[in-house]
Parts: C-alpha cells; structure tokens; sequence
C-alpha cells in the first residue's frame, strides 16, 4: 500500500517545493511559472493545446504502425533468409546511429512537412522493433525447433507456428520502445518543421509560444508531450498484459 | 524379441573446432521392442548418441541403419519444450497437427495420449499452471500421440523430485510393450528400473564401455523397487558405472 502511494506522493511534494519556491522567491512567470499557473494555461488554451497534442499523438501512432510492420516484415526476411540480414543488418544500424535532427532537415527538403514528420519518426521506430523481433525470432526454443523438424515440419512452419508466436513478447516490447521513440522522432521533425512555420503539431507550438515568450504556454506544451508519452507507455504496457498473459509466468489469475 | 531396429556401425562424432571427438566408434544393436538405458557420466556423449539416433546432428564417420525405413520417433528432452501460448491438447496435437491433421480428427488421438500418461481431462490446461511433472507429462504425451515405433528419452526426467521421478519412471513403463525406447539417463536406480538392457558409457572419448542385460523380474513400481533382483542389479550398474569412470 505504501510502496504504492510513493511515487504520486513524491511527484507531490516535488510540485508543492516548485509552487512554494516561486511564491516565496517571487520569480515572475514570465521566468518560471509556478504549477498552478501551467496547469491555468493548458486549462485556457485547451482546444488548442489538444488538437496540437492530437495531430502529434496520431504522427506518432501512423509511425509505429509502419515502423512495426516493416520491422517485423523484416525481421521474418532476416530470419527466413540468414545472408540477407548479414547483408542489410549494418544498413539497419547505421540509420539507428544517424541523429535524427540531422536527417529532418534533409526529409523536410524533399518531401510534404506531414510526410517529412511521418518519415523521421517512423526511422527512429524501426529499428528498436526490427532488432527485438529479430532477437526474439532467433531465441524460439531449441528443442522445438528440433522437434519441429523430427516431425517433417516446412520452413515456413516453423517460421510461422513456432519462431513468431515464441517472439510475440520480443516483438511487443520492441513496440512499446518504438511507441516513446516515433513520439520523440515527431517532436523532432516537427521542431525542424515548425521554424519554417509549417507545423500543427505540440512542438510547433512551444517553436511558436517561444518566439513569443509565452513561457507558462511552452511548460504546458511539454507537460501535455510528457502526458502523450506516458499514455502511449501505458497503453502498450496494459495491451502486453492483457495480449500476453499465456507467454508470461507467473500467478494464475 | 531378437530382431534387430536400429544398427550402428562404428560411429563417431567431432564436434567443429573440437579436437577430441564427442563419440568415438560406437557400435550397438537395439533390438525391436526392447528398452535400452544409455547409462554414464557427464560428457560421455550420452545425450549426443541419441541426437544422432533421432537426425539432429550427422555422425562424422559411421553408420545408423534401420530394419528397413527411418520409422516414426518421439522425442522427449530434458526440458517439457512446451509452446506457452498453446493450451496441453495444442500441444500434444502438434506433430498430428504438423503432419496435415485437423484439430477435430485429433482430437480423440490427444485424448488417449494424455489418458496414458495419466493427464486425462487437462486439454484446456494452460503449461504455465502446470506442475514440472505435469508438464513432463504433457511432453510424454505429445511424444506418444503419432504413435511413434521408437521413443527416445534424453533425461527427461532429472530435473523432477525423487517421488515424481518414480511416478514418471512408472508412467513410462506401463507405455512398454511395441515401442522401442532408448533412455539416457545418469541415474543407476533409473535403469535399473526401467531397461531390458543398458548400455555403459565412459567419457574422453565417448564410447560404450560395457552392455548389460538386466534379470527383470515381472514386477513393477513398489514391489519391483523391493526386490533383491532390483538391489543386485543396482550394484551391478554402480559397479559398472565405477569401472566406466576410471581412466583408462
């Protein structure tokens, strides 16, 4: 009970110092604001501010959804085919090494700002969910494998029947990676975005509320992102345990 | 009962990298119908002898012949190898299922394998809720459901406490009769328990250091373990098992 209530109670006194320091410091919030005067903020701005969270939030959920059919489409290649993945997996690396705002402005180039925003994020999701489906396509159990084989088993049986049901909870936490990071790959296109006065997402908003100095305006900005990544977390954290409860040990329920 | 399934012929196998071979010009006869017990220490190529038997690995040098076709094998590991995400009649039904079966036809096929190893009524059962000796069990099923001519059992239950270890050794006797099995195990009592014959290994080169026939009395379970045959033979194996682990 008490191991529950820490992390909310600590979160707490964290905002309480934070309103008491700039009440009592008398830091105008123009400087820093106070908690309360963020939360004012997202109150008063919240069509806007939600609809700015909205556009990024379904940036990032195209992206995952691409990022995880082609990572996984291509882990399934790499596992069928061994001299493909040696051929292509330093290909998939080097992408993952790139910092991304360097290629966002190259994106935003050549194609539509919408797409540029799609393409970066789906780049920083890829490879997460490629090489956690490709690890767990590799760890199917040994034995299995053998016995599959014992019993005349094709290719593709063992591919299909035994290899991608064993990496479903690889492939799901390579998902749940791929969800924080196509959120961070948005933001970051859409900041590359946003200076050119292109963007509709949250980042172009705190590009659009600094350019102002609508300081309560950027914390609330990046209070709503922090809430998009969490419920992202949340959302696949709870899927895992509801998709995956035959694959985990543990209790009965 | 003389009539011979399985013949190797002077086999060996080195392992890639390796100097030493794993196994070194084995030569054994198993005879239809018969249970013969691979018994010897750790890194005697106990385990590899029957992966070679059942196609996992290709001998560097020898033969495996079989009285006529390759013939249908079970398999048991020493771990229950189960799919989690598959129910116990799932995976029972799998080597029915990979040989182009509807679930439905095999259905009643899962059905009796897991009446025989003393599982009826758990097809729903998940492995995860499952005891390590239930899931052994299930393992034993699902090696039992094609009925297979051979079964080959590599220390499937070592892992298992003592009394689950018997009720398992009992499970698998009651299975005799038609199906030839070749165990390995590291345990003395074990194949005293369960073989017709045992074959000795010794390690450095992995080779067979004697073949035993065991005097089995008709008895089986508590009355076998009671008996002065049982005792004897123990004492035979152990002293076996002895002279296999002194260097040469």
């Amino acid at each position: 009970m008490i191991a529950k209530l820490t992390p909310p109670l600590a979160l707490a006194a964290l905002l309480l110092a934070w309103e008491a320091a700039v009440a009592l410091l008398k830091i105008p919030p123009a400087q820093l604001p106070a908690p309360s005067v963020i939360v004012a903020t997202l109150f008063a701005n919240a069509p806007q501010l939600l609809g700015a969270a909205a556009t990024t939030l379904s940036e990032a959920l195209q992206a995952l959804a691409l990022a995880g059919a082609g990572g996984v489409a291509l882990a399934l290649l790499f596992s069928w085919s061994p001299m493909l993945e040696r051929a292509f997996l330093p290909v998939a690396v080097a992408l993952q090494v790139t910092p991304l705002i360097a290629v966002a402005p190259l994106l935003l180039i050549y194609l539509e700002p919408r797409a540029a925003v799609l393409a970066c994020a789906v780049l920083v999701a890829f490879f997460p969910i490629l090489s956690n489906a490709a690890a767990g396509l590799k760890a199917a159990d040994r034995g299995l494998v053998e016995l599959f084989r014992l019993k005349g088993a094709s290719p593709a049986d063992i591919l299909f029947r035994l290899r991608l049901p064993s990496a479903l909870p690889s492939i799901f936490t390579g998902l749940r990676i791929g969800a924080g990071l196509a959120l961070i790959g948005a933001v970051a296109a859409e900041l590359a975005a946003g200076a050119a006065g292109q963007g509709e997402g949250l980042a172009f908003r705190i590009v659009e509320a600094g350019y102002r100095l609508k300081i309560p305006m950027m914390y609330a900005a990046v209070v709503l992102l922090c809430l998009c990544g969490l419920a992202l977390y949340g959302a696949f954290a709870g899927l895992d345990r509801i998709l995956l409860r035959r694959w985990r040990d543990g209790a009965e329920d | 009962m003389t009539a011979p399934l399985l013949t190797l012929i002077n086999l060996s196998l080195t392992f890639p990298g390796r100097a030493a071979p794993a196994l070194s010009g084995v030569d054994l006869v198993v005879q239809r119908g018969e249970t013969l017990c691979l018994l010897g220490p750790s890194g005697c190529g106990k385990s590899t002898l029957l992966r070679l038997v059942a196609g996992f690995a290709t001998p560097t040098a020898g033969a495996i012949s079989w009285a006529g076709q390759k013939p249908e094998i079970g398999f048991v590991f020493q771990e229950p190898n189960l799919m989690p995400w598959a129910d116990v009649a799932d995976n029972v039904a799998l080597p029915l299922r990979l040989a182009g079966m509807g679930r439905r036809a095999a259905a009643p096929l899962v059905e009796a394998a897991l009446a025989r190893v003393g599982l009826a009524g758990q097809e729903r059962a998940l492995p995860r809720q499952l005891s390590g000796g239930m899931k052994m069990r299930v393992s034993l099923a699902r090696a039992l459901v094609d009925e297979p001519e051979v079964l080959l059992l590599d220390e499937p239950f070592a892992s298992l406490d003592e009394i689950t270890r018997w009720e398992l050794n009992d499970a698998l006797q009651s299975l005799r009769g038609g199906v030839t099995i070749l165990f390995v195990t590291h345990s003395v009592f074990e194949a005293a328990y369960l073989a017709d014959r045992v074959a000795l290994l010794r390690a450095n080169p992995g080779k067979i250091h004697a073949l035993v026939t065991l005097d089995k009395a008709s008895a089986s379970g508590a009355a076998l373990r009671a008996s002065p045959e049982y005792a004897k033979t123990c004492a035979t194996l152990s002293e076996g098992l002895r002279q296999a682990m002194m260097p040469t």
